[in-house]
């Protein structure tokens, strides 16, 4: 899967760099990063950044891979977004949740949208404030149902603020996103909707902060509040600790250590997260 | 007691050497080779270089070296027009303002100017953003 993916951002990083020669005017690493579920963002947190370097009047595009590799799962992420205007991000991402030990798989699609309201991450006072809606449709609900989920799909609401500090502790430039999410989504939904333990939709707190040692280089943490809607298995909050890398406009790569707390009953879910993002 | 003094002190170390920014950036010489540079990468650059249009770029160069050069705490005096002035009317857009401060981060880097003091002096001019755009 991973190779079919890469061959798949191969053949668009061919192709897409005709189609919009020019790179957006955003300033390095700003644009830089996809999360789990497609969105411009953290890791695991989407932010209120929009995902691409599309400034003012500008398009941009991502196409971004990613693997996370804990004990006794593997999740792979496939995901695209298209920016306009430094306003409005529209992403999509296919996720694969390989149950390792358990044995078998669970697939959802992710159709995102993200508008930034108003501020600024850099410049100004206001924090920068975007809302977002992620529509997820499990496609293997088989599994997701016999364990107590109540639906097949659902829509996350999230609002989000982000602030970069150019000249912060250090003399390092760093940033912070704070994220808000109302959900029922059980394991960001691979595990359905709604559950019999509770099945209504709830606000959860998601953060990152995030230090830039240069330009290039960030090291930041993460931290996502989770619901708890099925009997059979508690479902814990999760963390990372990452590096995410900008080589340029064109390309980043984020490496995380990650903890997923406790997953359809196995415990202590640790492992790594690697993600690719190329930017036209 | 003693132990606190020396804490203290080093705290207070960095306002001590507050000025050491001009230094960094190479005083007066190098701060004016460094507008240079980001001036002469604006001339190459599409996006914004119409905004210079019948500009006198030696007095600009002039002009904004002084500026940079005032922010710092260096022993200049800008008498230039206020940034507000200077840009009416001219539409500079926040594409527009990332493209000249991503020249400014490139002639920096290219003169090794250290991150610290990049990111010092990228702090003082941040401000200026809402008087120099239009949106």
């Amino acid at each position: 899967m991973l190779k079919r993916g890469l061959q798949y951002a191969l053949v668009a990083s061919l192709l897409l760099p005709a189609v919009a020669a020019a790179q957006g005017s955003k300033l390095l690493a700003t644009g830089g990063a996809s999360t789990i579920e497609g969105a411009g963002g953290g890791g695991i947190v989407p932010w209120a950044t929009l995902s691409s370097y599309a400034d003012t009047g500008e398009w941009g595009a991502t196409v971004n891979l990613t693997e996370v590799q804990v004990d006794d799962f593997r999740l792979s992420v496939q995901g695209a977004s298209l920016s306009w205007n430094n306003r409005l991000e529209v992403s999509y991402a296919k996720q694969i949740f390989d149950l390792s030990t358990i044995g078998g798989e669970l697939e959802q699609n992710i159709w995102g949208v993200k508008a930034r309201l108003f501020g600024d991450l850099i410049y100004g006072e206001l924090p920068q404030i975007s809302v977002g809606l992620q529509h997820k449709n499990n496609q293997t609900f088989a599994l997701p149902s016999a364990v107590g989920a109540t639906d097949d799909n659902g829509t996350d609401w999230y609002i989000s603020a982000a602030k970069a500090w150019l000249n912060g502790p250090f003399h390092r430039t760093w940033v912070a996103n704070l994220t808000a999410r109302r959900t029922r989504a059980n394991q960001l939904g691979l595990l359905g909707f709604g559950g019999d333990k509770s099945d209504s939709a709830e606000w959860l707190a998601e953060a990152s902060v995030a230090a830039f040692i240069n330009r290039y280089w960030a090291v930041g943490v993460e931290y996502r509040q989770k619901p708890d809607n099925l009997n059979f298995a508690v479902e814990q909050d999760w963390r990372d600790l990452f590096v995410g890398y900008f080589p340029s406009k064109r390309l980043s790569v984020v490496g995380a250590y990650t903890d997923l707390g406790s997953i359809a009953g196995l415990d202590d879910q640790h492992g790594w997260y690697l993600s690719l993002q190329a930017s036209f | 007691m003693k132990r606190l003094i020396l804490l203290a002190s080093l705290l207070l170390m960095p306002l001590a050497h507050a000025n050491d920014l001009y230094q960094q950036l190479g005083e007066k010489q190098g701060i004016s080779a460094i507008v240079e540079e980001m001036l002469y990468r604006v001339g190459g650059d599409e996006r914004i270089v119409h905004h210079f249009d019948g500009v006198d770029i030696v007095q600009v160069h002039e002009l904004i070296t002084e500026q940079v050069c005032d922010v710092v705490g260096g022993p200049c005096d800008y008498q230039g027009e206020t940034m507000q002035a200077a840009h009416q009317g001219m539409g500079i857009t926040h594409a527009d303002f990332n493209a000249l401060v991503e020249h400014l981060i490139i002639a920096m880097e290219k003169h090794d100017v250290p991150v610290a003091a990049q990111n010092r002096l990228l702090a003082r001019l941040a401000p200026m953003y809402g008087d120099i755009t239009e949106e």
